[in-house]
């Protein structure tokens, strides 16, 4: 058995909440320059200009790349040979969050659904668990803002709908979002499972690399389907047209019930802050 | 598509100059406000209460900015969803508000009040918020301070840039998604 200190969780949480919204992942930033080379139009290539150079200043000055620096959603994969020390883990994975949004100057934006009052500290942070093999503990954080969250659909399909259905659902709830979430957007998409793992693999599956391939070339097959179909739309940058709608799609499958085709569209707008740590 | 150099308040004259898709650099002061301030502003309306600014050629920015960090104004500083106001907006344009900035799609009723009441749509960048913030000289709460990042606050500007999503004849910007060649 392993043991990891709580105080040492919190130190690491609060460090990727930050740096999260202060530093965009590697592959957004390219996927940036490389846009911004192949769109031909003045609108979408500023918005490319703008976004690369707000990157820059974020990195620069400390201040967040985002206003909105979302409500914290973590992913944990607790070894099985791992104890926490000190406090639970939801407790220390919270109060890291709490302490990296205070000490960074992020924005708050947790509030209750009927006062709408702001819990004043971001907390609780959306934390989804799971139990793995082994010793280690990886946290990976994404601040998920509330424009893209907003424009996320879920829904139960009938099993006839198959793949024409799920294509029609994705590529209209993108259009229908038109300028809306801050495209380019990526596009998280959960098939199957049942409601709430459609949900959550959609949110999931944000966390690949832009430029990677599904491992099961018929589910690699179908990403580039829905990419291409999504960038025919031409709502480009922000809105203003072009080729560039989303960056990436990612689709996250998982066997479902033989009366139902769970489907979920995740929208993530072009500020992917997300940070991953292996303690 | 022009380029244009305002000061605030705005006038119909500075208003009609504008036509989509030009540029707007402003100067002056704007208001912020989003979901919970605008609920406050007209529930002061109905009770026949003073607003916390006036509202003639005035501009609302739709924005909930993170704090400000020691030694800057204010901390970044984007536009949040214009939809979410749009059941206010009609009514604001109706006392004189001359623009809302924010990002995203307004409502038919929202587009229909800015050409009967003379009144602009300027879209800011979204998520560039720690680029706008640099265009943002000084801030301070003048209203609602216990809704944190939804308080109103009075921003100082210089060439904040802008775009004009809708004008007052009725034009819009954004593009009109193609359904039917994605899913041919």
């Amino acid at each position: 058995m392993r043991t990891i200190a709580a105080s040492y969780i919190i130190e690491k949480v609060a460090d990727m909440c930050i740096r999260a919204n202060r530093e965009l992942p590697a592959d957004v930033l390219a996927a940036f320059a490389r846009r911004q080379a192949e769109e031909t139009g003045p609108a979408a290539k500023e918005i490319f200009r703008q976004l690369l150079e707000n990157a820059a200043l974020a990195a620069e000055t400390g201040l967040p790349l985002c206003q909105d620096c979302g409500l914290a959603v973590f992913f944990v994969e607790l070894g099985e040979d791992v104890k926490i020390e000190g406090m639970g883990l939801r407790q220390a994975i919270n109060e890291g969050m709490v302490k990296g949004y205070k000490d960074g100057y992020l924005r708050k934006s947790s509030c209750d659904p009927f006062t709408r009052k702001n819990t004043g500290d971001n907390s609780p942070a959306i934390i989804h668990f799971d139990v793995v093999p082994g010793d280690k503990l990886k946290i990976s954080m994404m601040a998920k803002g509330g424009g893209s969250e907003n424009m996320s659909r879920a829904t139960m399909f009938a099993p006839a709908q198959g793949w024409k259905g799920i294509k029609e659902f994705v590529v209209t709830r993108v259009a229908e979002a038109g300028p809306n979430p801050c495209p380019p957007v990526i596009v998280g998409v959960g098939i199957g499972g049942n409601f709430e793992l459609a949900a959550i693999n959609s949110k999931k599956v944000l966390l690949r690399e832009l430029g990677d391939t599904h491992p099961d070339p018929a589910v690699a097959k179908l990403e580039e389907e829905l990419f291409t179909a999504i960038n025919r739309l031409g709502v480009g940058p922000m809105g203003l047209g072009g080729a560039t709608t989303c960056l990436a799609v990612k689709i996250l499958v998982a066997p479902c019930h033989l009366a139902s085709l769970p489907l979920a569209v995740n929208i993530q707008c072009h500020s992917a802050r997300h940070k991953e740590v292996v303690l | 598509m022009s380029e244009h150099h305002l000061k605030t308040p705005l006038t119909d004259a500075d208003v009609e100059k504008l036509a989509i898709g030009d540029v707007v650099y402003l100067t002056g002061t704007i208001y912020t406000g989003r979901d919970a301030a605008h609920k406050r502003l007209a529930d002061s309306l109905d009770k026949g209460e003073a607003l916390p600014f006036d509202l003639k050629g005035a501009l609302i920015y739709y924005v909930g900015p993170s704090p400000a960090p020691p030694g800057r104004p204010i901390g970044a500083a984007g536009p949040t969803t214009s939809y979410r106001m749009d059941s206010f907006a009609p009514r604001l344009y109706g006392l004189g508000l001359k623009a809302t900035i924010g990002k995203g799609k307004r409502s038919q009723e929202v587009k229909d009040a800015m050409v009967k009441h003379k009144a602009v749509y300027l879209g800011a960048t979204g998520g560039a918020g720690a680029l706008l913030s640099q265009r943002i000289k000084a801030a301070k709460v003048i209203a609602y301070e216990d809704l944190g990042p939804e308080a109103i606050r009075e921003l100082s500007v210089e060439d904040f840039p802008l775009l004009v999503i809708n004008d007052c004849r009725g034009g819009e910007l954004y593009v009109q998604p193609d359904l039917a060649s994605a899913l041919a």
